[in-house]
């Protein structure tokens, strides 16, 4: 029988097992919109902005492990992706991306609603295709699934021109595997590498896990666990790779980096092996460089062989899954103890609970650490929680200790404001039974607000945490630090959330006292569709401990201890 | 209308060691894009890229030059690969190779002691005068980079007009194959045409 391009690409998305998508209709992907009404099977998401449905596509994928969906028109339709796709691909997340285009004939014409979209999206996409005939269309869907979900996750466009969509053709689902000659997916590791990364282990005195992403993409949740007990090797976490391992496991120190735990990066610091796990020492984890781990020796395990080497020269640089890799090694790690070393960060943890703010007498104002601690005690730690980027974002890494994997999601290598919101409708659509909160601040969630209504047609049951300070934050933060507190726009006029909330017919509480909070919990928890939290909290707060960019990660800004606070 | 031809300014850059990394390319719309545009997104500087066709009609090769104490050459290489249209990169400096870079270079010839010098230069070099008037000439000489800069300061004296140059092309000697299909060759026929 045969089918129009359009009906080729639903029956195509469904083979893979598509069942929910994020779209906005438009002129040149409409062919394709008039075929879903013959696919009930797979739910569409009409957004309120395509960035919307690309945080939705992300965010569903970073909960579920699939691959996320969004579809778009041509030209503007399309690069209203471009944010959410820049954000995929740094955190590689696997999502596809459809796009209609202006019909073949008129491409390169500057046709109404034309955009070179693949030429817009080459590098922040892990591959793109403008697909040119209709039957090239379902072996072409059945590519950019297999190339988004293995290897180093990514985003995948494909751009079907209008009458690519409308041409008839008999639809075959390709059967055989996908073969591209020029994919390759590293996979394990060799005699010599193993060799010599158990023999630094072996002899290390002072060891580290560097613990990133890379773990739970490869779902090598269960084998980290093993490495970290046999060898008794403490862990820290990048912001992605919270969740990799439960953080109330006692070799488990906490967030690294540049709002990381003091203890995290003086152990870094002091350490003398780093084993970096599925993590690719971006900037806001090294600081500077020149000075990072400098006594360390390093084994690198990553799925990318172009991150080995990339911006720290290691002594083991593994390119393979992190699962495969550490299931090889395993059986050769020797069982170790490291007590004085223990004993050793055990003091730096010390420091930091004297400096931990929760700790400190704020007198009646509403701290984001205590809203964050509180949202952690209320929800027993076991919400997914999905943020936008900013202050709030690193007081949740700080104070929401994760045991689950998949549980934080976040728009960590990007930092896209506007992405915590959409993501989280993404990650409720992924995983129904679960409680999901958007953590955002009231900056970002002015950015792509308006999914409210998205959220309401849908009646999504998602939580909305703003943590209302009327500044951009994490901004503000560093104009006090190094721009001499001139507040050059961060300062906010906000709108009055509940009543925004309520133009939507959409439940909200305002909490300004620390005793709210439970309340504020169970009240969430009463409503069935979104709600809107609006937590207005300390205008000028400070996320410490804080490495100024490009600083030695030792040389932290730190609160004052609560002993040496003089009043 | 100034008819004197001027000679281009002197180069004062030296030369600096290069390495040499081949690419086999699927050939389809886009993909000398990609790979252009991972070099200008990772600050990759370049120094040549060439691209030609291959004897297999779905395969091209790409050769690129670079300076070695820039960029290391394994990040090059796992980026190429990391492209899906990438099929194979080779680094072709860590082994015996032969190169050639392609130059046609017109000079003036406008008085005798010019066409004088040109034929004396062309005598210590692999280079032809291809094309010869009352006013300029033109050479052609492929040989390795090195020998072609060294023609170049040569003609400077004389004169050039005019320059075009192809960029690099290289490939491994010997039975080093860098072939898309390398598993379907069988041992004896990679020795048919090289020295063992």
């Amino acid at each position: 029988m045969k089918l129009t391009g359009a009906e080729i690409i639903l029956e195509s998305l469904l083979r893979e097992g598509v069942d929910v998508m994020f779209g906005y209709p438009g002129g040149a992907i409409l062919p394709t919109y008039d075929a879903m009404t013959k696919y009930p099977q797979i739910h569409h998401v009409l957004v309120r902005h395509e960035q919307g449905a690309s945080h939705m596509a992300d965010g569903y994928a970073r909960a579920t492990g699939k691959v996320g969906v969004a579809i778009a028109t041509s030209g503007p339709g399309a690069t209203n992706l471009v944010t959410g796709l820049a954000t995929a691909m740094m955190d590689s997340s696997a999502m596809v991306c459809i796009t209609g285009q202006v019909p073949t004939g008129a491409i390169g014409s500057d046709a109404f609603q034309e955009t070179d979209v693949t030429g817009v999206t080459l590098p922040i996409t892990k591959h793109n295709y403008l697909v040119a005939d209709v039957d090239e269309i379902a072996m072409t869907i059945k590519e950019a699934f297999y190339i988004a979900r293995t290897g180093r996750q990514g985003p995948v466009l494909v751009d079907i021109p209008k009458d690519v969509q409308i041409a008839e053709t008999e639809f075959v689902y390709p059967e055989e595997e996908v073969e591209l000659p020029g994919y390759h997916i590293p996979s394990n590791a060799n005699r010599d590498q193993m060799d010599a990364a158990i023999d630094l282990i072996q002899n290390a005195q002072r060891p580290l896990i560097l613990a990133g992403h890379g773990i739970l993409a490869s779902g090598a949740m269960d084998e980290i666990r093993e490495l970290v007990e046999r060898a008794q090797i403490p862990v820290t976490l990048t912001l992605l790779g919270k969740g990799s391992i439960p953080e109330n496991h006692p070799l488990v120190l906490g967030m690294m980096g540049m709002h990381g735990a003091g203890a995290c990066n003086h152990a870094i610091q002091e350490a003398d092996l780093l084993l970096a796990l599925g993590m690719r020492f971006d900037d806001r984890v090294t600081g500077n460089l020149k000075t990072y781990s400098p006594h360390s020796r390093k084994i690198h395990i990553d799925i990318d062989p172009s991150e080995i080497n990339k911006n720290v020269p290691v002594d083991v640089g593994i390119a393979g899954d992190l699962k495969t890799v550490l299931r090889q090694l395993l059986p050769d790690v020797p069982q170790k103890q490291h007590p004085a070393w223990m004993a050793r960060i055990r003091e730096w943890q010390e420091d930091d609970d004297e400096r931990d703010i929760l700790h400190a007498d704020t007198g009646d104002k509403l701290m984001s650490a205590q809203v964050m601690n509180d949202l952690w005690k209320w929800t027993e730690g076991n919400a997914i929680t999905v943020t936008d980027v900013g202050q709030h974002q690193m007081i949740e890494a700080q104070y929401y200790p994760h045991q689950r994997p998949a549980t934080l999601i976040t728009s960590g290598g990007l930092g896209t404001m506007g992405f915590g919101f959409p993501a989280a409708i993404g990650a409720k659509f992924g995983r129904p039974d679960e409680e999901v909160w958007a953590v955002v601040g009231d900056g970002g969630f002015q950015m792509t607000m308006c999914e409210l209504a998205t959220a309401v047609q849908e009646n999504i049951n998602i939580n909305i945490a703003i943590l209302n300070n009327a500044f951009l934050g994490m901004v503000r933060q560093w104009q006090e630090f190094f721009y001499d507190s001139r507040y050059s726009a961060t300062p906010m006029v906000n709108p009055d959330f509940c009543k925004l909330a309520a133009a939507f017919n959409i439940p909200s509480m305002r909490i300004t006292r620390r005793e709210q909070m439970e309340e504020s919990v169970e009240f969430a928890r009463g409503i069935q569709g979104p709600v809107l939290l609006e937590y207005v909290v300390e205008k000028e707060e400070i996320v410490y401990p804080m490495v100024p960019a490009g600083g030695d990660l030792h040389n932290m800004l730190r609160r004052p201890k609560a002993s040496e606070i003089v009043s | 209308m100034n008819t004197t031809p001027t000679a281009l300014e002197p180069e004062t850059e030296t030369l600096r060691p290069t390495q040499v990394v081949v690419a086999l390319v699927e050939n389809k719309p886009g993909v000398l894009n990609r790979v252009v545009s991972l070099f200008r997104r990772r600050n990759f500087n370049v120094d040549s890229l060439t691209v030609g066709r291959t004897h297999k009609a779905d395969i091209s090769r790409v050769t690129i030059v670079f300076d070695a104490k820039q960029i290391n050459a394994q990040l090059i290489i796992a980026n190429l690969q990391k492209l899906v249209n990438v099929i194979d990169v080779r680094h072709l400096s860590e082994a015996p190779h032969v190169s050639r870079d392609l130059a046609l270079i017109k000079v003036r010839t406008d008085d005798t002691d010019s066409r004088n010098r040109l034929t004396l230069i062309c005598e210590h070099y692999p280079a032809r005068i291809i094309d010869i008037g009352p006013f300029v000439a033109i050479l052609e000489m492929a040989a390795p980079t090195e020998l072609i800069e060294e023609l170049i300061d040569e003609l400077r004296q004389i004169g050039i007009v005019e320059m075009v140059r192809t960029g690099v092309v290289a490939m491994g000697r010997g039975i080093r194959i860098h072939d898309a299909n390398l598993p379907t060759i069988r041992r004896s026929q990679q020795f048919v045409n090289g020295n063992p």
